[in-house]
């Protein structure tokens, strides 16, 4: 019996399960994914946004301030790359910058600090390559870019380094209520649990459902994005977004904290939960609305393009409350942007609930918030080099060349509690084949680390998810030629 | 620190090639470092043949062409390090290496040879929309998929682009039991040589749809098919076109593209329509005493030019470490004219001409019964008629010296002439 199964390995479950990890508490958190951060947290724009953007008095203005002002410490503690490079709202005209002014002043409301009303010139020194057209904006110190999957991936090592337990492949068909506790149904497996936390991203309506009654929709909206080369990396310092105006919502364009440049998104509301593929018209509207901003953005440079969806419901805000039908079954539903800006701060409020409802929670006396990420090869000196390869050999063969990834760090990633098992998985965690050649280069060699590591054969590694085959087999000659 | 008179960056066709010939010209001190395991590059995955009709005067595969080069390489007791990458060079000629036996280290050089080949256009690269699924492949790890590792990497496959080794990825693919539905090229034209459709799609009846790409690529897991559409004259998709092959593998040849991270991170001047460094006809880059050769400096249709190309670096290397280039500012500047794409060299020294200047260039469109004319200012020094030339298939033409000689010429232009 646990204390709490949570659903959903995303960015909003594992911080949960680390949260919660903090309690004397048997926690699982299960995934239909073979992997976790395969959802939203997978694919979105990667930002921590300041809170000016979300109508005041909604959870999402409110959590979103309170959570940023936390990932300083938590990036700390995980050791997951975020940098605060500050962002600009810019306005193209007169009107816009009325349209500054109200999220100036709604920003306010909302509680955000360190935003100033900027002008043309200001803008221009901070962002040389942006357009010429713009008149003014705000700039706002506290947004930042991060590592959305090494949010999650560090979030669930912590969480089983603190005794919690991650359960991947692992599908909710059914989940039956008694009246102590919640069967859930889950592939071959049943799990029983005091409390269920419902953090099921675009599947989240199914799972509430399952307990309750319909109370509210999960209406994916997907966004398309583009990912420049890392040639490209300096052409902005600021997350920027444009005024929304009567050409649209505006795209954003910002520097990510691998150093590329990311562009998106658009928004379009689809039926489809597997719908994360990208079109031509999206990608040219996205190409076209981010060329508003500078047209000195280099659409050759692009090494990738991707869509991701994010878990828009019919509610219009986060909701995050027990469901009124199930006692101990809480809902994490509707985390769409700012989610995961908000994720810390909605983390410890579910904590809160879980508090009340338990009537109180007993500390874990050896929690440890401490998780080391993969030692980065190619941010060290010299002398850092040379000793990681006399302490182990694998650090002197690079495996990914344009990303400079050594098959030491692969390993680590696959050894790790909550390691890497499919080479996407790999990619997520150190990045081979993140780079301009897209793992053409790297992709067999991490197969064959893959395959070695978790005692497989070459044609099991999977690409990503269960379905996602690579190899179909062996050639006439079987053994090859080497 | 280590210290090399030569250090050669890759043991492909072109590092191999270069670090003979300086070998031959009596350089001792010569090292290649090469980031995969065996000497050869990519021409230990071409197991087909039709290598070395130039060079060796018969037809050989690409392993086998490698093979006789690795053997010289052997009699001459070059040093080379294996599973070895270079993570960077600087102007001083250090290169900084790392692998699992030595650790990382600094190798001091006389002179440098780049021979990192090319990589391959991507899918991202080129933008196709739809889905993220397994069983999209370039055709060169395909390649080595296949004939390096002993794997299979689908049944039903469609290809984009008809580069050559796209084309030759058909046959071997049908060889190995796939079907290969089609190879749609967005050209009107194929960007791989003659003799590949003909051995590789029109013996096995593959159909080759030019004027035609992929739209959308569908499947959620692993691929299920891709939307192949015509396109129009401004290489725009018909959107009434489009149809549907079902299929569980994409494999793309939609171009190479030099390998030059090393030689931007110095500085090293680039080409943008080449991709590759700007060079002299000895192989001389921006910088003195830093040679190139090979895919690294312009993506080449056959071996055997990368061959001679590279020698022609190990053997100018060779003298640059002997003291006997001269790189005075004696220059003469080479201009492609209408019709050419690029030529490389890209300009001449004249003090270190050797007995004649070898020009390599591609055409930008398919052109037939046209002259390629070297001209100095109005003079026609030298005119070469061809009977059909394409972008895909790299025309030479050789220039001996006495053209330069006791000569004051500023600039040549080479241009296609049509008619007469």
């Amino acid at each position: 019996m646990y204390d709490v199964v949570i659903i959903g390995a995303g960015v909003i479950g594992t911080f949960i399960a680390r949260e919660l990890s903090r309690y004397n508490l048997e926690i699982a958190i299960i995934d239909k994914e073979n992997d976790v951060a395969n959802g939203t947290t997978k694919a979105n724009t990667a930002i921590i946004h300041a809170g000016y953007d979300a109508k005041s008095g909604t959870k999402m203005a409110r959590f979103n301030v309170l959570g940023n002002e936390m990932f300083d410490e938590i990036c700390n503690e995980l050791d997951v790359e975020f940098k605060r490079t500050g962002s600009l709202v810019v306005a193209f005209n007169e009107d816009d910058m009325e349209k500054v002014k109200t999220l100036y002043q709604r920003g306010i409301r909302n509680g955000v600090k360190d935003m100033t009303i900027v002008g043309k010139n200001e803008i221009k020194d901070m962002e040389p390559n942006i357009s010429d057209d713009i008149v003014g904006g705000i700039y706002a110190l506290s947004c930042g870019i991060i590592d959305p999957w090494n949010l999650a991936i560090g979030l669930a090592e912590n969480a089983v380094d603190n005794g919690v337990k991650l359960l991947l492949n692992t599908e909710v068909i059914d989940i039956n209520k008694t009246e102590d506790y919640y069967t859930i149904l889950a592939d071959k497996q049943k799990l029983k649990a005091k409390y269920v936390i419902n953090c099921a991203g675009l599947y989240a309506d199914r799972i509430n459902n399952m307990v309750a009654s319909p109370s509210f929709i999960i209406k994916p909206r997907r966004g398309q994005y583009f990912v420049l080369d890392k040639d490209a990396g300096n052409l902005f310092n600021t997350v920027i977004f444009q005024c929304p105006s009567k050409f649209g919502k505006g795209v954003v364009v910002a520097p990510t904290v691998h150093g590329n440049v990311i562009i998106g998104p658009n928004a379009e509301d689809i039926g489809d939960r597997d719908g994360k593929h990208t079109t031509a018209e999206a990608l040219d509207y996205v190409r076209k609305a981010s060329l508003r901003t500078s047209s000195k953005i280099p659409f050759k440079k692009v090494i990738t393009t991707f869509a991701g969806l994010r878990a828009d419901t019919n509610i219009g805000d986060f909701i995050i409350e027990e469901s009124k039908e199930a006692k101990g079954f809480i809902d994490v539903a509707g985390i769409k942007s700012p989610g995961l800006s908000s994720a810390p701060a909605i983390a410890k409020y579910v904590v809160k609930l879980v508090d009340k409802i338990a009537g109180g929670l007993e500390k874990n006396e050896k929690f440890n918030p401490i998780r080391k990420r993969v030692l980065r090869f190619s941010k060290l000196n010299s002398e850092e080099k040379k000793q990681i390869i006399r302490f182990d050999s694998k650090y002197g063969r690079i495996v990914c060349r344009c990303e400079q990834i050594t098959e030491g760090e692969i390993v680590d990633c696959i050894r790790r509690k909550a390691g890497a098992t499919t080479v996407d998985g790999v990619k997520k965690r150190v990045r081979p084949g993140s780079g301009r050649c897209q793992g053409g280069f790297c992709q067999v060699r991490v197969m064959e680390i893959l395959a070695r590591e978790l005692g497989k054969d070459m044609s099991e590694i999977l690409k990503d998810n269960i379905k996602s085959y690579i190899l179909t087999g062996r050639t006439n000659k079987g053994e090859g030629r080497c | 620190m280590l210290e090399y008179d030569i250090v050669v960056i890759g043991g492909g066709q072109a590092g191999l090639a270069a670090a003979i010939e300086a070998k031959k010209n009596g350089i001792d001190s010569i090292i290649i470092i090469e980031r995969d395991k065996e000497l050869g590059g990519i021409l230990q995955q071409c197991i087909h043949n039709g290598f070395g009709v130039h060079e060796f005067g018969e037809e050989l595969t690409g392993t086998e062409y490698a093979e006789r080069f690795i053997d010289q390489v052997n009699t001459y007791d070059i040093e080379c390090k294996l599973v070895t990458m270079v993570l960077r060079i600087t102007n001083k000629k250090i290169v900084e290496v790392v692998n699992s036996e030595d650790g990382y280290m600094c190798i001091k050089a006389k002179s440098i040879i780049l021979a990192m080949g090319c990589r391959e256009r991507t899918r991202g690269a080129i933008i196709i929309p739809g889905t993220r699924p397994s069983g999209i492949f370039t055709a060169g790890a395909a390649q080595r998929i296949i004939n390096m590792e002993g794997y299979l990497i689908g049944k039903k496959v469609f290809i984009l682009g008809s580069g050559d080794i796209g084309l030759i990825m058909a046959r071997r693919l049908t060889l190995e039991g796939a079907k290969v539905l089609g190879v749609a090229e967005i050209l009107e034209y194929s960007s791989g040589l003659s003799r590949n459709i003909v051995q590789c799609l029109d013996d096995f009846n593959i159909p080759l749809l030019l004027g035609h790409t992929v739209t959308s690529i569908l499947g959620k897991d692993r691929i299920e098919g891709v939307v192949v559409a015509k396109v129009d004259k401004n290489r725009k998709p018909i959107k009434e076109s489009e149809k549907i092959y079902e299929c569980d593998t994409l494999l793309l040849s939609v171009g190479l593209i030099p390998e030059n991270e090393l030689s931007k991170d110095v500085k090293i001047r680039i080409d943008s329509n080449t991709g590759g460094p700007i060079v002299n006809q000895i192989m001389e880059t921006s910088i003195n005493g830093i040679f190139a050769c090979g895919n690294v400096v312009h993506v080449h249709d056959l071996a055997d030019y990368v061959s001679e190309e590279s020698k022609r670096a190990g053997r100018n290397a060779a003298k640059y470490v002997k003291g006997e280039i001269k790189n005075s500012k004696n220059v003469i500047g080479i201009i492609s004219g209408k019709g050419i794409r690029y030529v490389v060299p890209h300009y001449i020294g004249v003090d270190d001409i050797e007995e004649y200047i070898d020009l390599f260039m591609r055409v930008d469109r398919v052109y037939e019964n046209i002259r390629l004319s070297v001209i100095s200012e109005a003079e026609i020094l030298k005119e070469v008629f061809r009977k059909r030339v394409c972008p895909g298939e790299m025309q030479k033409i050789k220039l001996p010296l006495f053209h330069f000689k006791d000569r004051k010429i500023s600039s040549i232009k080479i241009e296609v002439r049509e008619g007469g």
